[in-house]
């Protein structure tokens, strides 16, 4: 229909004229906007961790004074000694940062962004000045979210799940205005969302080059494209969630009051329906991402890569229908227990196809050990652990016992964390050279990588033990109960594993920032891989490619027999391939 | 330290113990099988010079065997569960029998109500009640309720007897959670949510609320003690001399 | 239309949809998500509340909107009829029923803004009923149900103000393609995209109006 009026990719790979407002600042290079999102959610990722530290001094320590805490005002550490009005703040904005702003922006934000133009062949979004919107929304959420623990009596504090009636009223949580704020960031959070997700859907339909066809499509941008779509249909819902707490707070609606009729649980019926997808929103990229580094390490095509797709549209498919799960013992209808139970039972099996997909593609291969296969590997063993305490969850009775303990915690850094935050790492370090130009360092990549590795695995794995102790969550001070008394060292050797886990991630700023400006410069394919973007300089130049390639086979062509190399770009044309049937421009 | 889940003061602590521990078995099979598997596959097909990686796109047998295979053992711990979750928090499943006692939750304390002589407990209402006086909203106009005890923070229960705990809210969600017991449900308000369980070992325990429910949260406690059915009747005697239908601690 | 880049040469076939439109369609998913979280939570609430609800006409005006209703459709029909006179070549006919359907747009907007007024100054606010109001006598004198009149309000306001606001945002990105586009010419037989895609949006923004009407006003 409308075919737009090429603007000539040849000048703009010779010569760009754009300001340096335009080229860095508005920009509306899909590149660009990829790396705005990393450094703002690095940012982000920094200061979660923070806060964490903070509720760990708490727990391991509790009524101690903080080592900084002289600098928090009176209202919320006298004397540095944490109070729960500070408390609850910490637990919900970490819970708040992590996942919003720090995981799925880098997910999506960062990985959607920079990738998926890249890997299909595109010159960019389909959409680009919406995708300098969905970034600047995304910012604008972010400083409001980061506000609000400046305001009168700080940040909202009833978790980052934000139950009603507690978050509805100042009188019920202590907080004041910074409730408020938390809504209105979650809905800018949720516009920007939005619009990213029907950039990347638009794109990945109708943007792929010559021979892209969808099965010959990396499982990245398989991940992303099914995450785009998860988080099209599920944010909204948080959205109207959103605005329905923000009436509560400020017009005196009574949707969660129940002395006017209204219903409580609502709130988790509506904030869950989007949580659970957005569980699989923050693990699914992950997982994209993890195929990539795992197959690249081995030397080997991914083992299975239809069930791959079919396991991740599953995955994306069940999450819809699990929901309540986190509702067992809500006081919701003991029926809807027994059907959640069976759906979130069966979602157990895509994920397990991946982890043993994952294993077939490092069986018989010839795997290198870079940063990045480090990770990747990584997150198969960590993510298997954190799968499988979800087992536990799934068996309603006893989630009753775990649920709201910390067993629940260690289940969800696990995935997180030793799933998502681990191949976060691994992309990081694999990408960074498309990104930059240079290569971060190898071997101080691998000191972050086994520090890292060692001390999550400290802080996180005691707290399935504690939970089965039924050592409750957000706990200000777990010394009230004698039950608990006697799991204080345990919460002091997690806490000193926390800290030292933080402090090894200066090891990573260090490297990252070092890198930017003295790393090694890299080569078009450092990493001797067969995605389209290994096939443009290092780093990737506005618009990409002057003629956007052709492809002639699938991503994962390693070791191929007859081939010279171990791997075989999708875009390198053999003598044996024909050109694909070209067609017409499908109404661009 | 009781390193493991902890000790079993209840009928619903076995048969939940237990299907912790299948799951753990069977969880810790697939651990032990990726784990294992993926260090030996460090060793094995790690980068040496010569080698070359085996060319395949994958198995369809393989892909069979290890989606059936999980499939059917979660649908066997689906059937296994559901059976115990209905016994436990099933439409039918308090006892006819069951021993009613009013679990009212308010920031940030738990008050109990026990039924007395007649084994009955008065309606309540939220519209009745008063910080001082009525912290139950009990409804004087309910003749069931004039021999009501109300005991703020004590949950005293007899062993060996069905236990229903009728539970309201004032305020914000909190949830009823005795980890011995193995017994959690949350608490709304606006809701009446019946809990039953039955205690099997006397001693003392500890109730902890189990949903954030604001600052106080921490120290949202009761002492549960569990008596002997004789030393339940003294103590229900002893209560009901000391004061009628008036809280106490 | 500027800005979206594209091969210009053959490519894989995607959707044989353009990329404007495909996007609004996807968009358009999303909002159906969020108006479904709305009307959804008001169907939970409604009928999960143990009081009668307010019967219809006795709060809401159901003459004026039935009229609002009406003056919203047409102006779907006139955006249908501009995009028919382009598609046909006849840009004045477009840019006559382009204005037509802003001004149906924008009536319905005021026609609002004029009963929420009305609304507020019967008592009728998103927390119920104010003291000592009109309503508040309707209540008194059991004409309206005291218990469910908190849950009335809130959700009248919800959703029929994120409608308006939706309806607004409609109309401001119709207004703007009117000045700078139809009206200098742009648009040609070959290339209308942008009044397809407003078209689609405001279209759907009509039907969910319809289902509102139903269900908050006449039901």
């Amino acid at each position: 229909m409308t075919t737009v009026a090429a603007t000539a990719h040849a000048t703009h790979a010779h010569h760009d004229d754009r300001s340096f407002i335009q080229k860095y600042i508005f920009s509306t290079d899909h590149k660009v906007i990829g790396i705005q999102f990393l450094f703002l959610t690095l940012f982000f990722l920094a200061i979660g961790g923070l806060l964490a530290m903070q509720i760990r001094w708490q727990l391991a320590y509790p009524g101690k004074p903080m080592p900084g805490g002289t600098l928090l005002p009176e209202t919320m550490a006298p004397g540095g000694v944490l109070l729960p009005e500070y408390y609850l703040q910490l637990v919900t904005m970490h819970g708040t940062f992590m996942v919003f702003f720090a995981i799925m922006l880098l997910l999506v934000g960062v990985y959607a962004n920079f990738l998926i133009p890249l890997k299909i062949g595109a010159h960019d979004m389909a959409f680009p000045r919406i995708n300098m919107a969905s970034f600047w929304s995304a910012f604008a959420s972010g400083a409001v979210m980061l506000a609000s623990l400046f305001v009168q009596d700080g940040s909202s504090r009833a978790g980052w799940t934000m139950y009603a009636p507690l978050s509805a009223r100042h009188d019920y949580s202590g907080a004041d205005f910074g409730q408020e704020m938390w809504s209105i960031s979650i809905i800018l959070f949720g516009l920007s969302s939005i619009l990213g997700s029907l950039n990347y859907i638009t794109t990945v339909i109708n943007n792929r080059c010559a021979g892209m066809t969808w099965f010959r499509m990396p499982l990245s941008v398989w991940a992303l494209f099914i995450t785009a779509i998860l988080g099209l249909l599920a944010v909204p819902v948080l959205a109207g969630a959103a605005i329905m707490l923000l009436f509560e707070q400020i017009l005196g609606t009574h949707f969660f009051d129940p002395a006017a009729g209204g219903q409580p649980i609502l709130w988790q019926h509506l904030f869950w329906f989007f949580g659970h997808p957005e569980v699989y929103i923050l693990i699914l990229p992950a997982m994209g991402i993890v195929s990539e580094l795992v197959a690249n390490g081995s030397r080997k095509p991914i083992f299975g890569y239809h069930s791959m797709v079919f396991a991740i549209a599953g995955i994306a498919f069940l999450g819809w229908i699990v929901w309540g799960h986190h509702m067992f013992v809500s006081g919701m209808n003991p029926t809807l227990g027994s059907s959640f139970m069976v759906s979130t039972l069966l979602i157990a099996v895509p994920s397990a196809i991946k982890v043993f997909n994952w294993m077939g593609t490092m069986w018989r291969g010839n795997l290198r050990f870079h940063v990045p296969m480090l990770h990747g590997i990584a997150f198969i063993a960590m993510f298997t652990i954190g799968g499988l305490s979800g087992i536990f969850m799934a068996a309603t009775p006893v989630d009753m016992f775990i649920h709201d303990t910390y067993f629940i915690v260690a289940h969800l850094h696990y995935v997180l964390f030793g799933g998502s935050l681990f191949a976060i790492f691994g992309g990081i370090v694999f990408w960074f050279p498309k990104m930059f130009g240079r290569m971060m360092n190898e071997g101080w990549g691998k000191v972050h990588f086994w520090l890292t590795f060692i001390f999550y695995n400290g802080c996180f794995f005691p707290m399935h033990i504690i939970g089965m102790a039924g050592h409750m969550r957000r706990l200000y001070d777990p010394t009230v109960y004698d039950f608990l008394k006697p799991w204080q060292p345990m919460n002091e050797f997690i806490s000193i594993n926390a800290f030292l886990l933080y402090g090894s991630q200066i090891i990573f700023f260090v490297n990252f920032w070092w890198s930017l400006f003295k790393g090694k410069k890299a080569s078009e394919n450092p990493w001797e891989d067969n995605g389209l973007e290994w096939s443009c300089p290092s780093p990737a130049p506005h618009g990409n490619w002057e003629t956007l390639p052709t492809v002639y086979r699938g991503p994962y062509e390693f070791s191929a027999p007859g081939a010279s190399k171990d791997y075989l770009p999708q875009n390198l044309k053999l003598p044996t391939d024909r050109d694909p049937v070209l067609t017409p421009a499908a109404g661009h | 330290m009781h390193w493991w889940l902890p000790p079993q003061g209840s009928t619903f602590a076995q048969p939940i113990d237990t299907m912790f521990t299948w799951i753990l078995v069977i969880t810790g099979i697939t651990f032990v099988l990726v784990e294992v598997g993926l260090v030996w596959f460090i060793f094995a097909y790690r980068e040496r010079p010569g080698r070359k990686a085996f060319y395949t796109h994958g198995s369809t047998s393989a892909e069979v065997i290890w989606t059936a295979i999980p499939a059917v053992t979660m649908v066997i711990l689906g059937l296994m569960s559901n059976g115990l979750w209905v016994k436990i928090k099933g439409r039918n499943s308090v006892p006819a029998n069951a021993y009613p006692i009013g679990v009212y939750a308010k920031q940030f304390e738990w008050y109990f109500t026990y039924p007395g002589a007649d084994g009955k407990l008065g309606r309540v209402s939220p519209s009745l009640v008063d910080k001082n006086s009525n912290p139950t909203g009990r409804d004087p106009a309910d003749p069931a309720g004039t021999d009501d005890i109300i005991v703020r923070n004590q949950l005293h229960l007899p062993v060996n007897r069905p236990v229903v705990a009728i539970l309201t809210a004032e305020d914000v969600i909190h949830s009823f959670y005795v980890p011995e017991f193995r017994v959690r449900q949350d608490v709304v308000p606006g809701m009446e949510i019946k809990s039953w369980f039955e205690a099997t070992v006397p001693g003392s325990y500890e109730v902890g609320c189990s949903q954030l429910c604001g600052l106080g949260h921490y120290k949202m406690r009761a002492q549960v003690t569990v008596h002997t059915q004789a030393d339940y009747h003294a103590w229900l005697q002893e209560r009901t001399a000391k004061a009628q239908g008036e809280p106490t601690s | 239309m500027a800005g979206a880049m594209s091969p210009p040469f053959p490519a894989e076939r995607g959707i044989e949809v353009y990329n404007k439109k495909l996007g609004m369609w996807i968009f358009l998913a999303s909002e159906v998500m969020f108006f479904a979280a709305l009307i959804g939570s008001y169907v939970i609430l409604r009928f999960g509340a143990t009081g009668e609800w307010a019967k219809p006409g006795i709060v809401l005006s159901i003459q004026i909107t039935a009229f609002n209703t009406f003056l919203l459709i047409c102006s779907s029909v006139s955006m249908v009829k501009a995009y028919a006179a382009i598609q046909d070549g006849f840009p004045d006919k477009m840019k006559f029923w382009l204005l037509m359907t802003i001004l149906g747009g924008a009536a319905f907007v005021g026609i609002q803004i004029y009963e929420y007024i009305h609304l507020i100054e019967h008592g009728f606010v998103p927390s119920g009923f104010t003291e000592g109001s009109h309503l508040a006598e309707l209540v008194e004198n059991g004409t309206l149900p005291a218990a469910t009149m908190g849950l009335y309000g809130s959700t009248f306001y919800t959703m029929t103000g994120f409608h308006g606001f939706h309806v607004t945002c409609g109309v401001v990105s119709m207004l703007y393609l009117y000045l700078f586009k139809a009206l200098p010419g742009k648009y040609t037989p070959q290339d209308f995209g942008g009044i397809e895609v407003v078209g689609l949006y405001w279209h759907f923004v009509d039907l969910v109006w319809i289902i509102l009407f139903t269900i908050v006003y006449l039901v």
